[in-house]
């Protein structure tokens, strides 16, 4: 239920508030299913904000489609725009997104330790980011690339880029792939679980390193992550994600401490483990009942009713965005999907 | 990474060792003195004592196995038991002759193998795709006799295209010489492209599934440019590992379409020598075979080394 950006609200903002990322009524289909339903999103720049569900979710879809790297059978449909460049992109040429891909916006993956190609120095890696878009020489790119090794924090940067990846620590690698990724100085960032496969201690400092990155540049940061504590800590704002569909949004501060949507309220429920460690008797960890459920197997209407307790017959109707608050991003970037929202205030 | 190399060079020169001792002591457990053995069962003890006497075949095996490994070390292993001739210069024409038609059908192979299985892989999901991929399989069930006749058959019989057989070195006639080796170097590389073409796609199909693929196309690259630029080189590993074997199995195997061309190969050689009881001409190239194929894999294994870094770093 796309509840697109009023006019008045696109009239008024400021040039500042001009979003760099605007995604309307995204769907990703398979030929069977649709896995990304009517998913709407927008990131100012400057702006970081992080987008958390479950495994099987859509987080991941989300951020492919953006960026045009859907795997072969799978179609997107709606509106991606990114600043600076004209029109859509969902329906732009397989070249005229190479363009923009690792220049204007680019990605973090999950994996370090399979994201770099085994067969190539370091150094040319990140080399090649600047050379594909003609942004340097091939001289040039080597020297900033060391540069940009240096910037990420790794030791003795020269004799990094002449290492092969299987030469580096997890760590250094997610490095270096957060160095490709900010080559070009992008506009938006996507990460995709980025510290996920990473060691605690070495979580922070490449959390960190993305912050700083993406702050120096005034860039926009789509963060992906299900660890709770990772969006409080890296993001402003939050948009929940369950079943291929946004059915929460707001500051972090506002939807950790009080959400509204159920899903939203059973998921920090089920991470608080302060609550847990007090506990006395072993009794069971707080769990949102049931699985979530295959793509394409979601319940019609709101897609969390069949593990709702709230749920009424009410819930077999999609139940339409309700905007919460005024946030300068637009109404999609404030709100929830819930006939009956958490926190007692019915609406 | 050059100890690496230094161990495989090591082993190639064991595995030589070994492996002339064992074709060596072959020959010595076959039953009967080599000397009678080649002049036939008729031949008088005298003539058998003399031949005896003449090709050292008294002394003892030590002495005999140096003799040889000498011999086949300076390119001359000795002259033929039964017609006399030198064996050297006989193996070196033979096999000079499998080594145009080996390297002609590998090169044949390669050049069509590659892009057709990198094609395969990347249209694996179109009709075109799976179209060519059911057509190498039917190359790969078809054996190369079988293919060379039917391209005689066709090509140099009904169309009379090219000759039905035959050899003419390179050096005497260019123009006839390629005539002659198209045929045998065709239906060689149709199975062992088919075969080759078919783990290409399946190399390149595993690689299209790696992640630093992804990496390269969200850098900016397009989906061709970077399996070219990262994938390749990646894929190449297993390849390898089967242009190796091909080109070993092809040295050993011509012989049967060496045949069917009427090619005087190495394994026609081979085949008239067990023939004719000539034991140190088999001894010989047999070894000949086994020093091509050990160092087929001690290339490979270099050219592991030169591919993928990972494998350098010593153990």
């Amino acid at each position: 239920m796309s509840t697109a950006a009023t006019g008045a609200a696109g009239a008024g903002r400021r040039a500042g508030d001009e979003p760099v990322l605007d995604v309307r009524g995204l769907h990703v289909r398979t030929r069977h299913t649709e896995l990304l339903s009517d998913v709407d999103l927008t990131i100012r720049r400057g702006e970081r904000v992080g987008l958390i569900g479950e495994s099987g979710s859509g987080k991941s879809l989300t951020a492919l489609a953006v960026l045009g790297l859907l795997g072969e059978g799978l179609t997107a449909t709606g509106g991606v725009h990114l600043a600076g460049h004209e029109g859509n992109l969902l329906e732009r040429s397989e070249g005229g997104l190479a363009r923009i891909r690792g220049d204007d916006m680019a990605m973090v993956f999950q994996e370090p330790m399979t994201a770099l190609n085994p067969t190539m120095r370091v150094g040319a890696q990140v080399a090649e980011a600047m050379t594909v878009h003609g942004s340097a020489s091939r001289s040039q790119a080597r020297r900033r690339a060391v540069d940009l090794l240096d910037q990420v924090g790794l030791p003795d940067p020269e004799h990094a880029a002449r290492a092969y990846p299987h030469q580096l620590s997890g760590g250094q690698r997610q490095r270096v792939v957060a160095a490709i990724a900010l080559a070009n100085d992008p506009v938006l960032l996507v990460c995709d679980e980025p510290t996920t496969a990473l060691d605690v201690t070495v979580q922070a400092l490449v959390l960190d390193l993305i912050v700083t990155g993406v702050q120096s540049r005034d860039a926009a940061l789509l963060f992906i992550t299900h660890d709770l504590a990772v969006v409080a800590t890296v993001c402003e704002r939050v948009l929940v994600m369950y079943g291929g569909r946004i059915v929460e949004a707001g500051p972090v501060g506002q939807v950790f401490t009080d959400p509204r949507h159920q899903y939203t309220a059973g998921l920090l429920a089920a991470s608080d483990l302060t609550a847990a460690g007090a506990r006395r008797e072993r009794s069971a960890l707080p769990t949102i009942p049931g699985t979530v459920p295959p793509a394409g197997r979601f319940p019609d209407g709101c897609v969390f009713r069949n593990r709702c307790p709230a749920a009424t017959g009410q819930c077999a109707t999609r139940p339409p965005w309700t905007p919460r608050g005024d946030h300068g991003a637009g109404e999609t970037a404030s709100g929830y999907a819930c006939f009956y929202p958490a926190g007692g205030e019915l609406r | 990474m050059l100890l690496r190399l230094a161990h495989r060079f090591g082993v190639l020169v064991a595995s030589l060792v070994a492996s002339s001792l064992v074709v060596f002591g072959f020959m010595q457990v076959l039953p009967g003195n080599p000397a009678r053995v080649a002049l036939g069962v008729n031949a008088s003890e005298a003539a058998v004592a003399q031949m005896t006497a003449e090709y050292g075949l008294d002394r003892p095996l030590v002495v005999q196995y140096l003799d040889w490994v000498g011999g086949m070390l300076t390119l001359d292993p000795g002259i033929e038991y039964v017609s006399k001739a030198p064996i050297g210069p006989q193996v070196a024409d033979r096999l000079g002759v499998t080594l145009w038609l080996v390297v002609a059908a590998m090169l044949l192979a390669f050049v069509v193998a590659v892009p057709v299985g990198v094609w395969m892989a990347v249209r694996h999901r179109h009709a075109d795709g799976v179209v060519l991929s059911g057509v190498s399989q039917v190359g790969v069930a078809v054996p190369a006799f079988l293919a060379g006749i039917l391209l005689i058959s066709v090509f140099a019989v009904r169309l009379g295209w090219v000759p039905s057989g035959g050899w003419v070195p390179p050096a005497q006639d260019p123009v006839e010489f390629l005539r002659r080796l198209v045929l045998p170097a065709v239906s060689l590389a149709l199975v062992q492209g088919s075969v080759l073409a078919r783990y290409v796609r399946s190399a390149v199909l595993d690689v299209l599934r790696e992640d630093y693929l992804r990496t390269a196309r969200a850098k900016g690259l397009r989906p061709m440019e970077a399996l070219w630029k990262h994938g390749l080189r990646n894929a190449a590993v297993p390849v390898v590992t089967v242009l190796g074997l091909q080109l070993a199995t092809l040295l050993v195997g011509a012989v049967v379409v060496e045949r069917v061309f009427v090619i005087p190969g190495l394994g026609s050689l081979l085949i008239d020598s067990v023939a004719g009881r000539e034991l140190l001409t088999v001894q010989t190239v047999v070894m000949v075979l086994v020093v091509a194929v050990l160092v087929i894999n001690f290339v490979v294994d270099a050219l592991y080394l030169a591919i993928d870094p990972r494998l350098r770093t010593a153990r």
